[in-house]
């Protein structure tokens, strides 16, 4: 009766502060050792999440670093929600301020990418266009064409080969080279999709987002990069179910 | 001064892109495949509190560790950023990478 919900809190996340004094279990025998399980598998449960929510980050730095790793992270950072599976959305922030990994600045973006493969998966269904109805427009009207983009759709810049380092990791890809990556992330049906993106395509896709026409877009696109492809970007976004509405304002 | 894209070359691209599609749907029809993920390959992608694990290890807290080199960093080579800023002339590399098209 002595203990207090922030007393019990601040020593579950607390290794080094002693076990609360009055807890006992149901027979009212001093229970300082249940503490300690109980407190040893908070901390082993969220190291778990952050491993199963990671993997990339898990590989490129080891088992054991990263498991020391999430020890302090999940000491600063605890669940603000009993569902797990949105657990460490602070994660890459954190790995971008970590001091000892401040040597693979790639890090944070390859977290962001996992992330965002993960609020993909978990995003609202989207019923996808059928290309048909694309093709059913007036072609000379196709520049005023807007669109809207399933939830799962999202789009990812850095100026690391973040969908290389994942490809190498989780997908035996071959060596990533020093390059910048753009990605989208799709989810043409129950599992997300990260793509490389094309010069421009980020631009692109950015503007339609933004409810650009299809015209606006392509010119942003091509201001940015000359060799867009404008064909194969929308052939990307058809395929990975992306689209979610077509309209043509009249 | 911006481009203007003109409407033949939009609706060219569309074009190409539907009959691209129409290909590449047909031959992408997949079926839910069990027991075949190659090692190491994540397909647990709902992330973590989706399955029930046991939590029968130990934590291990360390208030100090030393990062050794454990993981497949050292397998690549990147050259780092100097500040954190994006790598300069990387978009004329990136052309070099992609895909034919």
């Amino acid at each position: 009766m002595s203990v207090t919900q922030s007393d019990f809190r601040g020593a579950i996340m607390d290794g080094g502060k002693d076990r609360p004094e009055g807890l006992s279990d149901a027979k009212g025998h001093p229970a300082g050792r249940r503490f300690d399980v109980y407190r040893n598998n908070v901390a082993v449960s969220l190291t778990d999440a952050l491993a199963t929510g990671f993997p990339t980050i898990a590989k490129l730095i080891g088992t054991e670093n990263f498991n020391a790793i999430a020890g302090v992270f999940l000491r600063q950072s605890p669940p603000s929600s009993p569902m797990m599976m949105h657990y460490g959305e602070g994660f890459p922030e954190f790995l971008e301020g970590f001091e000892p990994l401040a040597h693979l600045g790639y890090l944070a973006d390859v977290a962001r990418l996992e992330l965002a493969m993960r609020r993909a998966y978990h995003a609202a269904d989207a019923e996808p266009i059928n290309p048909d109805a694309l093709s059913a427009l007036p072609p000379e009207r196709l520049t005023e064409l807007v669109m809207t983009f399933a939830p799962a759709v999202s789009l990812l810049r850095s100026p690391w080969p973040i969908h290389a380092i994942w490809a190498f990791n989780m997908q035996d890809g071959p060596k990533p080279q020093g390059i910048s990556q753009d990605v989208i992330i799709l989810r043409p049906g129950f599992d997300p999709e990260p793509h490389a993106l094309n010069a421009g395509a980020y631009e692109f896709i950015t503007a339609l987002m933004a409810g650009g026409t299809l015209g606006a877009a392509a010119a942003v696109a091509t201001d940015d990069a000359p060799n867009f492809d404008l064909s194969a970007t929308l052939g990307l976004l058809l395929t990975g179910n992306a689209l979610n509405s077509i309209d043509l304002p009249s | 001064m911006s481009t203007t894209v003109k409407t033949l070359a939009v609706a060219g691209a569309v074009a190409a892109a539907l009959s691209a599609h129409a290909t590449t749907a047909t031959a992408a029809e997949k079926e839910k495949c069990y027991g075949v993920s190659l090692a190491g390959q994540n397909d647990c992608a709902a992330g973590p509190g989706t399955t029930c694990a046991g939590t029968s290890t130990v934590d291990y807290q360390g208030n100090a560790w030393k990062l050794v080199d454990a993981g497949t960093c050292v397998d690549m080579e990147l050259p780092a950023l100097a500040d954190g800023t994006p790598r300069v002339g990387s978009l004329e590399v990136l052309e070099r990478d992609l895909p034919a098209s």
